[in-house]
C-alpha cells in the first residue's frame, strides 16, 4: 500500500494547508500584541526566575 | 512576597544529574575519538583496517550517532534534570522513571554502537538505527516525557519558565520526527525498508534530519542556555519578551527549513523555495536568542575574563550565532550550488557541534560538578587550558574545511577553454588532502581538551563530598489561582504545560503538513517515467549491500542540473527515477563522485577490481578496500521476503514473484559471473553467482540506467 492512499482517504485534506497558514498568521499577530503590551514588572520577575530560585512566585505578581 | 500555603520541605535529586553528566563525558570521549579516527581515514585510508566493522561507511555513522545522541543526548538530560527540578521547585516526579530513562538510554547507545559497525542500518542519515532500536527509543523517550510532565504537574511554581517551554517543544517534536521518519516495514529482526520512497523519502528524511538539528541540538540547549547563563552570571535574562518571541518563532519556522538540504535536487521546486524562504527568516529568531543570551551578560563582562564557565558559554553562544547566520546563507540557492556536497557543510555543522553543543556542555559540567560535590574546581588553570585548546581545535577544524569545500567546489566547476572539464574528480580530492590532515589536527586538539577536562573533573569529584539529595523548601502551590483583572491568553498558557505541549505540536505540524501533503498527493510533483522499472532481486540484494556498507556517506546519487555536473556525470536526475527506492540514497556529501549515472559506465571487471583495491583502478583513491564482499554470500533465503515487503510498499512486482525471486537472482548472478570470467578477472576467491560482490555489481550497473532506455537531452 502506497503512503498516498492514507492521505487521500482524509476527506477535505486540501483545506489543511490554508487552515494552517491562518493559524500561523493569527497566532503571531496576537503574540506580538501580547508581548508588546506585557506588564514590565511581571516580565522582569520572570526574567529573574533562575536567579531568584528561593523567591515565592506561586502567587500572581501584581502591579506595584 | 509571602504565601498563605504551608512551607514544604523536599530535596532535589542530584544523583541522576551526576550520572547523566558522567555519561555525557564518557560518550563524548568515545564519539569524538571515533570522529578523529574517521577524519584520519580520509588522510590514511589504511586506517580503515580492511575490516568491514571499521570501514568509513560504518564508522562515520557511528561517530555521528555517538556525538549527537550519546554525547549531546546525555548532555540534554543532565541539563534538564538539573534545571527542571529547580525551576519547578520540586524533585523529579519519579526516581524510578529517572533511572529507567538513564539506563534505557545507555542501553540504546550500546545497541547502536554494536549494530552500526555490524552493518545493520536503515541507510537514512542520523536515523540509521534499525526498527527494534527505533521502538526502544520511542519507549524511553516517552519515559522521559512522562517523568518531565509528572515533575511539571507537581511543581510549586505557578509560572513555567521559558526554558521549560523549550524542553516541552523538544519532547513533543522529537517524538513526532522520530515516529514519522521511522515508518519502516521489517523484513528480519535487523533489516527493514523505509515506508516512503525516492523524493518523498528524501523530503521526510530531511524534514527529520534538519529538525533533529533543530529540536535535539538546538531547542533543548537553548532551554539550558536560558537557565544556566543567568544562573552562572547571576543576572536575569536580558529580555523575557524577546524570549517569548524567540521560542514561538523558532519552533514554528524551523520545521519548514528541511528542504534546504535538497536544493537543485529532484524535489519539486515549490518545496525547495519554501525551504529557502523559511531558512532565511530563521535568522531572526536564532539571532534573537543569541542576542538574548549574550546581553544577559551585560554589566558582568569583567566576570567573563575571570570565570572559565562563562568563557565557555560566551564562545558557545557566539558559535550558535555564527552557525545560525551561516545556515540561512547556505540555504540561498546560489550559495548552496557551491557549498552542497562539499566540506563546507562539514565545517558548518562542526561549528555548531563543537562550539555550541560542546562548549555549552563543558561550561555546565565545570559549574555543576563542583556545585554538586560541594567543592571548588580542582584546577582552574587546566580548565582555562581546555578552553584555549578547544577554541584552537574548532578553528583548526573549521578553517581547513571551509578552504577544502570552497577549493573542491571551484575545481568541480572549472572548465577548460575548449569546454571540457578541467579536473578529474580524483584530482579535486588529492588537492584537499592537506586540509583533511589539518582538520585531523583540529579534532585532536579538541579531544585532548576534553580528556584534560575529564581529568580535572575526576580530581574535583575525589576532592569533594557529593550531595545526593539537596534540601530545599518552598510553599505549596495554591489550589485555586486568583486572577487579578483581565488576563491575556498567553499568560494563561504560560501556566499550563499540557496546553503548551498541544500548541507547540500544532506549530510544528503546520510546516510539515504544508510541505508533505502536496508532495504526497499531487501526481505532477513526481512525474512517472514509463521506462523506470523495479530492481531485479539480485539488484535489490546489491542495493542492500550498498546501504549496509554506508556507501551513501561518501557518494551521492543525485546529478544536479548544472553544466558542470551533467558534463561530469551525465543526464541530471529526475524525480520519477527514484519511485522504487526504499530508502532513497541521494547522499549529502561527495567525498567520492556521484554515482547516479554509474550504471554501464565501466565493465564488470572494473568494478570487481575497484572494490578489491580501489587504487588499482584509480591511483591515489582514498576509498577503502572491500575484500569481504568476495568471500561472503548473499542470503537468498530472505530475498523472497524482501520482494514481498516491496510489494506491500507498492512496488509493482508480479503477484507471487517472491517465490521466483531467489532463482532469478541466481540466474542473473551467473550471467555476471560468466561475463567477469570472459573479461578475465583474477579470481581472489572462486566466483559464485551468489557472491556479495556479484550482487553489488548487478546494482552498480543498474543505477540510473532506466532512462537511458529512451535517450533524453538536457536541453529543451
Amino acid at each position: 500500500m502506497k503512503f498516498i492512499n492514507y492521505l487521500t482517504s482524509i476527506s477535505g485534506i486540501g483545506i489543511f494547508p490554508l487552515i494552517s497558514l491562518l493559524i500561523f498568521f493569527i497566532f503571531f499577530v496576537v503574540l506580538f500584541w501580547y508581548v508588546m503590551r506585557a506588564d514590565k514588572i511581571h516580565m522582569n520577575n520572570l526574567a529573574a526566575m533562575p536567579v531568584n530560585e528561593n523567591q515565592d512566585n506561586s502567587k500572581p505578581i501584581s502591579k506595584q | 512576597m509571602t504565601n498563605n500555603q504551608p512551607i514544604e520541605k523536599f530535596s532535589y535529586d542530584n544523583n541522576i544529574v551526576k550520572w547523566f553528566a558522567y555519561a555525557t563525558i564518557l560518550w563524548g570521549i568515545v564519539g569524538m575519538t571515533v570522529g578523529l579516527w574517521v577524519a584520519l581515514d580520509l588522510v590514511w585510508p589504511q586506517l580503515n583496517l580492511g575490516l568491514d566493522f571499521t570501514t568509513f561507511g560504518r564508522t562515520r555513522p557511528l561517530h555521528t550517532n555517538a556525538v549527537i545522541f550519546a554525547f549531546v543526548g546525555n548532555g540534554i538530560f543532565m541539563g534538564v534534570y538539573y534545571s527542571l527540578q529547580r525551576l519547578c521547585k520540586t524533585r523529579m516526579f519519579s526516581d524510578k522513571l529517572s533511572w529507567i530513562h538513564f539506563w534505557g538510554w545507555q542501553l540504546i547507545i550500546v545497541a547502536a554502537a554494536l549494530t552500526i559497525p555490524l552493518g545493520f542500518t536503515t541507510g537514512k542519515e542520523y536515523a540509521e538505527l534499525e526498527w527494534p532500536i527505533d521502538i526502544a527509543i520511542a519507549g524511553i523517550w516517552v519515559v522521559f516525557g512522562w517523568n518531565m510532565f509528572g515533575t511539571i504537574l507537581k511543581r510549586r511554581e505557578r509560572h513555567l519558565y521559558v526554558a521549560i517551554w523549550f524542553y516541552i517543544a523538544t519532547f513533543v517534536t522529537v517524538a513526532m520526527l522520530h515516529i514519522v521518519n521511522s515508518f519502516e516495514i521489517p523484513v528480519t529482526l535487523f533489516k527493514s525498508y523505509s515506508w516512503y520512497a525516492g523524493v518523498q523519502d528524501a523530503l521526510v528524511q530531511w524534514w527529520y534530519g534538519h529538525n533533529a538539528v533543530a529540536f535535539f541540538l538546538t531547542t533543548p540547549y537553548l532551554g539550558i542556555m536560558y537557565y544556566f547563563v543567568p544562573k552562572v552570571a547571576n543576572r536575569p535574562v536580558y529580555s523575557y519578551r524577546l524570549s517569548i518571541i524567540h521560542f514561538w518563532a523558532l519552533i514554528f519556522l524551523y520545521i519548514w527549513a528541511g528542504p534546504h538540504h535538497l536544493l537543485y535536487t529532484s524535489l519539486p521546486d515549490w518545496a525547495q523555495s519554501l525551504g529557502v524562504v523559511f531558512s532565511v527568516m530563521l535568522i531572526a529568531p536564532s539571532w534573537g536568542g543569541m542576542i538574548n543570551g549574550l546581553l544577559t551578560l551585560r554589566g558582568v563582562w569583567d566576570k567573563v575574563r575571570e570565570d572559565v564557565v562563562l568563557k565557555f558559554m560566551v564562545v558557545a553562544i557566539t558559535a550558535y550565532g555564527m552557525a545560525t547566520f551561516e545556515g540561512p546563507l547556505l540555504s540561498l540557492k546560489s550559495v548552496n550550488a557551491i557549498a552542497h556536497f562539499t566540506d563546507w557543510i562539514v565545517a558548518h555543522v562542526h561549528v555548531g557541534a563543537l562550539g555550541w553543543n560542546g562548549f555549552l556542555t563543558f561550561g555546565i559540567l565545570y559549574w555543576i560538578i563542583p556545585k554538586m560535590f560541594r567543592t571548588e574546581l580542582y584546577s582552574k588553570r587546566l580548565a582555562n587550558m581546555h578552553f584555549w585548546l578547544g577554541t584552537l581545535g574548532i578553528l583548526f577544524y573549521a578553517i581547513p574545511m571551509y578552504w577544502a569545500g570552497f577549493a573542491q567546489s571551484l575545481m568541480w566547476k572549472d572548465f577548460n577553454d575548449d569546454g571540457t572539464l578541467a579536473n578529474k574528480f580524483l584530482e579535486t580530492v588529492t588537492e584537499i588532502m592537506p586540509m583533511y590532515a589539518l582538520r585531523g589536527l583540529g579534532g585532536l586538539l579538541y579531544l585532548v581538551g576534553v580528556i584534560m577536562m575529564t581529568y580535572n573533573i575526576i580530581k574535583t569529584v575525589k576532592m569533594g563530598s557529593f550531595l545526593a539529595n539537596e534540601e530545599a523548601e518552598a510553599p505549596a502551590l495554591a489550589k485555586t489561582y486568583a486572577i487579578h483583572g483581565k488576563e491575556h491568553w498567553h499568560r494563561w498558557i504560560e501556566r499550563r504545560p499540557v496546553q503548551m505541549l498541544v500548541l507547540s505540536l500544532v506549530m510544528v505540524l503546520i510546516g510539515g503538513i504544508i510541505e508533505f501533503v502536496p508532495t504526497f498527493l499531487i501526481q505532477s510533483n513526481v512525474p512517472t517515467i514509463a521506462s523506470v522499472k523495479p530492481y531485479t532481486p539480485l539488484e535489490l540484494e546489491g542495493r542492500d549491500i550498498y546501504i549496509k556498507e554506508g556507501c551513501y556517506t561518501c557518494h551521492s546519487q543525485m546529478v544536479r542540473p548544472f553544466r558542470s555536473e551533467t558534463a561530469r556525470y551525465g543526464e541530471y536526475s529526475k524525480a520519477g527515477e527514484f519511485v522504487y527506492d526504499h530508502p532513497f540514497q541521494w547522499g549529502s556529501k561527495r567525498t567520492g563522485p556521484d554515482l547516479h549515472r554509474l550504471g554501464g559506465k565501466y565493465n564488470h571487471s572494473w568494478h570487481y577490481n575497484h572494490m578489491l583495491d580501489p587504487t588499482s583502478m584509480s591511483p591515489g583513491s582514498i576509498m577503502p578496500e572491500y575484500p569481504w564482499l568476495f568471500e561472503r554470500k548473499v542470503d537468498l533465503d530472505i530475498t523472497g521476503k524482501k520482494i514481498k515487503a516491496m510489494i506491500t510498499l507498492g512496488v509493482p512486482y508480479p503477484a507471487g514473484y517472491e517465490n521466483q525471486a531467489a532463482a532469478d537472482a541466481m540466474k542473473q548472478g551467473q550471467e555476471i559471473v560468466d561475463q567477469l570470467r570472459k573479461e578475465k578477472v583474477q579470481e581472489v576467491y572462486p566466483l559464485a553467482a551468489d557472491d556479495e560482490i556479484v550482487a553489488l555489481i548487478a546494482y552498480l550497473q543498474r543505477i540510473g540506467t532506466d532512462i537511458k532506455a529512451k535517450p533524453q537531452t538536457a536541453q529543451k
